[in-house]
């Protein structure tokens, strides 16, 4: 799995994301600077790191979303290309038009730092595949903004569609339906606040995040 | 000339930090105080050949960048 991680001004889980990357596919990760308008070549998945990506300027994520990268990450989303998006990185997705929806202030107004429960919501997608439907596992959130909300028909459409990747059980942040992550509608993009990438090796408290990774990496190589 | 965009939460869409603001006023006595919206103000000079042409092009900034229309509402005023 060749893998890239997209840096912007003010990201902070780039170096995370691409460790743990680069430990399941055994290659290095490259590291895309958000100025850059072409991607490196041979891609099979893009990884939108959390951070603070322009201080969060304007609404989190949104002026990343219009950074020159972001057209081509766009366009390699809809030629099939695997993108997730994790934490700022989901806001960035959501804002850049690839997942549905909003991310709002957390309905507490208070920055949520702890580990949460999560449902995994469908075994149906390359990120989900290795984990057990309804099993519970435990993540690391760390946001302001990750209140979900969209309207009824879009958030029928993720209902009906199977979409929901991870929902919390016990919701820190107010988000309609518990929703912690979403699927785009050819199940290859993944946004969610929760952080995989911290919860990959036994000296991060836990390993529930290393999952996602390694059945993602075995889908991808399927898939060549 | 010099527009001004006002954005704010959509109606229906809860506004966590207009309730604490409105909290906050209760607490300071001022009684009947209701429905506290927060939103922001942008304002910037803008060259256009006319106000119309200048509403249009904020318009569009708002649809692209400035307003997240999904959860917001904008309005633009054009001053001089």
């Amino acid at each position: 799995m060749r893998s890239a991680v997209i840096v912007f001004p003010g990201s902070n889980c780039d170096r995370d994301m691409a460790v743990a990357l680069s430990k399941v596919s055994g290659k290095a990760t490259e590291m895309v600077w958000h100025k850059e308008s072409h991607l490196p070549s041979r891609l099979d998945l893009i990884a939108i790191p959390g951070g603070f990506s322009f201080g969060d300027f304007l609404r989190c994520g949104a002026i990343a979303a219009r950074a020159p990268i972001m057209r081509a990450v766009v366009e390699f989303a809809a030629g099939g290309g695997y993108v997730l998006g994790v934490c700022n990185g989901f806001q960035v997705m959501i804002e850049a038009g690839l997942l549905p929806g909003a991310l709002m202030r957390n309905q507490s107004l208070k920055f949520i730092c702890k580990p949460v429960s999560l449902e995994v919501g469908t075994v149906d997608s390359p990120y989900t595949q290795g984990y057990s439907k309804d099993q519970i596992l435990s993540l690391p959130v760390a946001h302001h903004d990750g209140n979900y909300i969209a309207d009824h028909e879009t958030l029928s459409r993720l209902e009906d569609g199977d979409r929901v990747a991870f929902r919390y059980t016990e919701n820190p942040n107010g988000s309609q339906g518990n929703i912690a992550g979403i699927l785009s509608e050819n199940r290859r993009c993944l946004g969610m606040m929760p952080h995989p990438e911290r919860a990959i090796e036994k000296e991060h408290g836990n390993r529930d995040g290393q999952l996602l990774f390694t059945s993602l990496a075995k889908n991808v190589m399927a898939a060549v | 000339m010099k527009a001004r965009v006002t954005v704010t939460l959509r109606n229906g869409v809860l506004d966590p930090q207009g309730q604490a603001i409105q909290h906050a006023l209760g607490s300071l006595g001022f009684e009947g105080v209701e429905n506290v919206r927060q939103g922001k103000v942008i304002e910037f000079d803008i060259d256009a050949a006319s106000d119309d042409e200048a509403r249009g092009t904020v318009k569009d900034m708002c649809e692209k960048l400035l307003a997240n229309t999904v959860i917001e509402t904008y309005s633009v005023e054009i001053l001089h």
